[in-house]
């Protein structure tokens, strides 16, 4: 029944930029660093404005576990400590820094002296290192959580949203960090097999690690590469886990239950260029796509830079998009102008034009089933959209609509044109809302 | 942001506008009116077929189905005060389907009473495109049925125009198989299987060419308007019944699978979206359904034919059905594992 159960959908790919090597942008004039970059908790800014600033300097830090520290992404002065309002619609404290275009790093960066695992760890929650495939998850919690339960690494190069090719660059031009990143992870945590999972409409990047692979792998720790079909959402964690090992993560499991640790491409190869220089993270690689850009180009551009900046660099100054897309086009929030800014976990940003933006009327959901067939985690978004409607939070608890990843593909297929993710982001926020009326109550 | 809200912001600065909108930002571009007309095309060479069986009043009769719905659909929106949905074209296929059902020579001031049940009753008073319980074509073959039964099985062999065969006297497949009695069977009475093939036998106007009818259904899967569950599983169930039922007789079999309504139901009504399960192991009881209870009224019925009460009946049962197959959510556990 394998064919049953092939789940997800075929989107358009429209990788304009795999061919193109990423563009340093060298300083920039203003960052603004918010203070939560990370899934956990927010950062508290470590300097006040006036203060001078060296790049890579730590300026904001917690003492809470599930967190990652922020740095300086240029040297310069503090401008002010302000209150702005994130994607998922949080507030938090922003540091804005005002580059002295020197880019003059900190004194005494130095690699890492690394002895044991807790060194290990330590190292990487120095780093600043969170999952750079968007989830953002802090590298260093990921990896303690997975010490001991976890058989095999898992490397996400699949990169199933259309237009982004920030991690195929980084498995093109960083083939090599990426496997000693590979070889420190499994080294630490006792990993003696780790796969590198691509998808297939990448050949290049197949071809290449193929041959790298096969010229690393040890008996130690073997190391191979997976050609995974180009279906969306093939690099969720949950569908690449199961892609590539046939494991199912229980619901409200994480993979680490199941021994399966997964680590983005980028995230590895960063931390292989840690280890080596003790360059914290401050920079990454963004696609900028989308109908109203006339060349697309990937970018290696300072975190925090505001997206104004970014077009500029890009020579769109001109551009008057309809829609701003910070991130994918399936998951990625639309922000309402230019003054957002690329955090560590930003691999898109895509501006749209008029046609990309019309909006179909929705009409009367047909049954057509479309939406059922699509969805990787075998929900019924038809019925959760129906139960939200209706305000029916039991019914949303039965159709289990927190097990559901937000990937949009039933919406994408819909033919009624139905907001049907977006009821069931609502949906989840009602059930969260009556289990914490609940617990206040008892 | 609700689910509907969707707006152009104008930030504090004021330099920017941009639309701010719910996930994901890629739409397809499938939309329900590009669905049905794809089962508009598919239809085609059934359609053409029938003409060319029938002559060109298969060709009013269906007009007078499409044209009937149409307006129907248009005038109770109207009257209900609801958005217009006959862009959809949701109606055009009701029409079509609804004149494939008809016999070649019924009046044509009957089909408007089909269209009006199929339409108005079965679709619109129910809420409309999505919200039928029954199939509207399928509903309207069935109300005429019991209404004209003379004139709804008053079947012409097809092509008689053509082949100058006595045109009254000429059964239906599906009639002499029922007058045989089961073991006796004997093809004599019988179209030859490829006259059945092509459709040069007595029946509804658009469910007597087989050929025409798979090429449509064949389009359907390929375009993925429809998958393939529905009609594999009911055509290979009465495959299997009838040709145990028939002593294993691989001819007995095959007049059953080609007489009748039974392709065209199973390729185009019982696949219908609003009155089958949205999911595949939904799709497949029900599918089996269909073919069970279709082979039962054939076989031992007193009706000749069963495809349209058959489908009927699980048209009733789909939620049921959706609610006892539902999918287990991925990574969830087996209930017999749960603790
Ligand atoms: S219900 Fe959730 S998981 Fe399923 S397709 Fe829709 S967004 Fe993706
Ligand atoms: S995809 Fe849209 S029209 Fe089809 S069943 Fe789902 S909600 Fe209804």
């Amino acid at each position: 029944m394998g064919i049953f159960q092939q789940r997800g959908i075929h989107v358009v790919h429209n990788k304009h930029t795999s061919k193109i090597k990423p563009v340093r942008i060298e300083t920039c004039g203003e960052v603004t660093l918010m203070m939560k970059q990370h899934i956990g908790t927010p950062c508290e800014p470590l300097v006040k404005a006036g203060d001078e600033i060296r790049l890579g300097q730590v300026i904001g830090d917690t003492q809470a576990g599930l967190a990652a520290p922020i740095h300086a992404s240029v040297s310069g002065k503090v401008k002010r400590i302000e209150q702005i309002r994130i994607l998922t619609g949080e507030d938090v404290k922003a540091v804005v820094i005002a580059s002295d275009g020197q880019m003059t790093p900190l004194d005494g960066i130095a690699p890492p002296v690394i002895k044991t695992r807790d060194d290990f760890f330590a190292a990487i929650r120095a780093s600043g290192l969170v999952g750079l495939g968007g989830a953002g998850f802090p590298a260093h919690a990921k990896l303690k959580s997975a010490c001991g339960d976890v058989d095999v690494l898992l490397v996400n190069a699949a990169e199933c949203e259309p237009y982004i090719t920030a991690d195929h660059r980084e498995t093109l031009d960083a083939g090599d960090d990426v496997l000693e990143g590979i070889a420190q992870i499994a080294h630490y945590l006792g990993i003696h097999k780790a796969i590198v999972g691509i998808e297939s409409n990448k050949g290049d990047a197949i071809g290449k690690f193929r041959a790298l692979c096969a010229a690393v792998s040890t008996p130690e720790l073997k190391i191979t590469t997976a050609v995974l079909p180009s279906r969306y959402p093939q690099g969720a964690e949950k569908m690449f886990i199961y892609s590539l090992t046939k494991r199912i993560v229980p619901l409200g499991k994480l993979p680490s239950s199941i021994g399966a640790l997964v680590m983005n491409v980028a995230s590895v190869a960063f931390l292989a260029r840690y280890i080596k220089t003790g360059k914290p993270l401050v920079s990454r690689t963004v696609t900028v796509d989308g109908g109203a850009v006339q060349s697309p180009i990937n970018v290696r551009t300072p975190i925090g830079i505001q997206v104004r900046e970014l077009i500029d660099f890009c020579g769109l100054q001109d551009v008057r998009p309809k829609k701003i897309i910070m991130g994918g086009p399936m998951m990625g929030a639309a922000t309402p102008d230019l003054n957002a800014v690329i955090s560590k976990c930003n691999n898109a940003v895509l501006l749209f034009d008029d046609k990309q933006t019309q909006k179909r009327p929705e009409t009367a959901c047909i049954r057509c089933g479309n939406c059922v067939a699509g969805c990787p985690m075998k929900l019924l978004p038809l019925k959760l959209e129906a139960a939200y409607r209706a305000n029916d939070t039991a019914a949303l608890t039965r159709l289990d609509a927190m097990g559901c990843m937000e990937c949009g593909s039933c919406s994408y297929v819909c033919p009624a044109s139905h907001e049907l993710v977006q009821c069931i982001r609502l949906g989840k926020r009602l059930l969260r809302e009556a289990q914490s009326r609940e617990g206040s109550k008892t | 942001m609700s689910a509907e809200e969707e707006k152009t912001l104008t930030p504090a600065s004021g330099q920017q506008l941009a639309i701010v909108s719910a996930t994901p930002h890629l739409r397809t571009h499938r939309t329900t009116q590009a669905i049905m007309l794809d089962v508009c095309l598919a239809l085609i060479p059934a359609v053409a077929a029938s003409v060319w069986c029938f002559g060109t009043r298969a060709l009013i009769v269906m007009l007078f189905a499409v044209i009937s719905c149409v307006a129907f659909e248009a005038i109770t929106r109207i009257a209900l005060k609801r958005a217009q949905t006959v862009q959809d074209l949701s109606a055009v296929v009701t029409g079509l389907l609804l004149g494939m059902n008809l016999p070649p020579t019924l009046p044509l001031w009957m089909i408007p009473i089909g269209s009006f049940a199929a339409i108005v009753v079965v679709k619109q008073l129910f809420g409309g495109i999505g919200q039928n319980f029954a199939n509207p074509a399928i509903t309207a073959r069935i109300v005429l049925m019991l209404s004209f039964p003379t004139q709804m099985t008053s079947w012409n062999a097809a092509n008689g125009h053509a082949w100058g065969a006595d045109a009254a006297s000429a059964a239906t497949p599906m009639k002499a198989l029922t007058a045989n009695e089961l073991g006796a069977f004997s093809g004599d009475d019988l179209p030859s299987i490829l006259d059945m093939f092509v459709g040069r036998h007595g029946g509804s106007l658009g469910e007597t060419c087989a050929v025409a009818l798979l090429l449509g259904a064949i389009y359907l899967c390929v375009f993925r308007v429809i998958t393939p569950l529905i009609p594999c599983f009911y055509i290979g169930t009465v495959a299997v019944i009838t040709f145990i039922a028939g002593g294993f007789d691989a001819q007995f079999t095959i007049y059953h699978l080609l007489g009748g309504g039974l392709i065209l139901g199973a390729c185009f009504m019982a696949t219908d979206y609003a009155t089958s399960p949205v999911n595949w192991k939904g799709k497949i009881v029900f599918a089996i359904g269909c073919g069970i209870l279709t082979s039962l009224i054939r076989l031992f019925g007193s009706m000749p034919e069963g495809v349209s009460f058959s489908i009927l009946l699980m048209n009733l049962l789909v939620p049921h059905i959706e609610n006892l197959t539902a999918p287990r959510t991925f990574g969830k556990e087996r209930k017999r594992h749960a603790k």
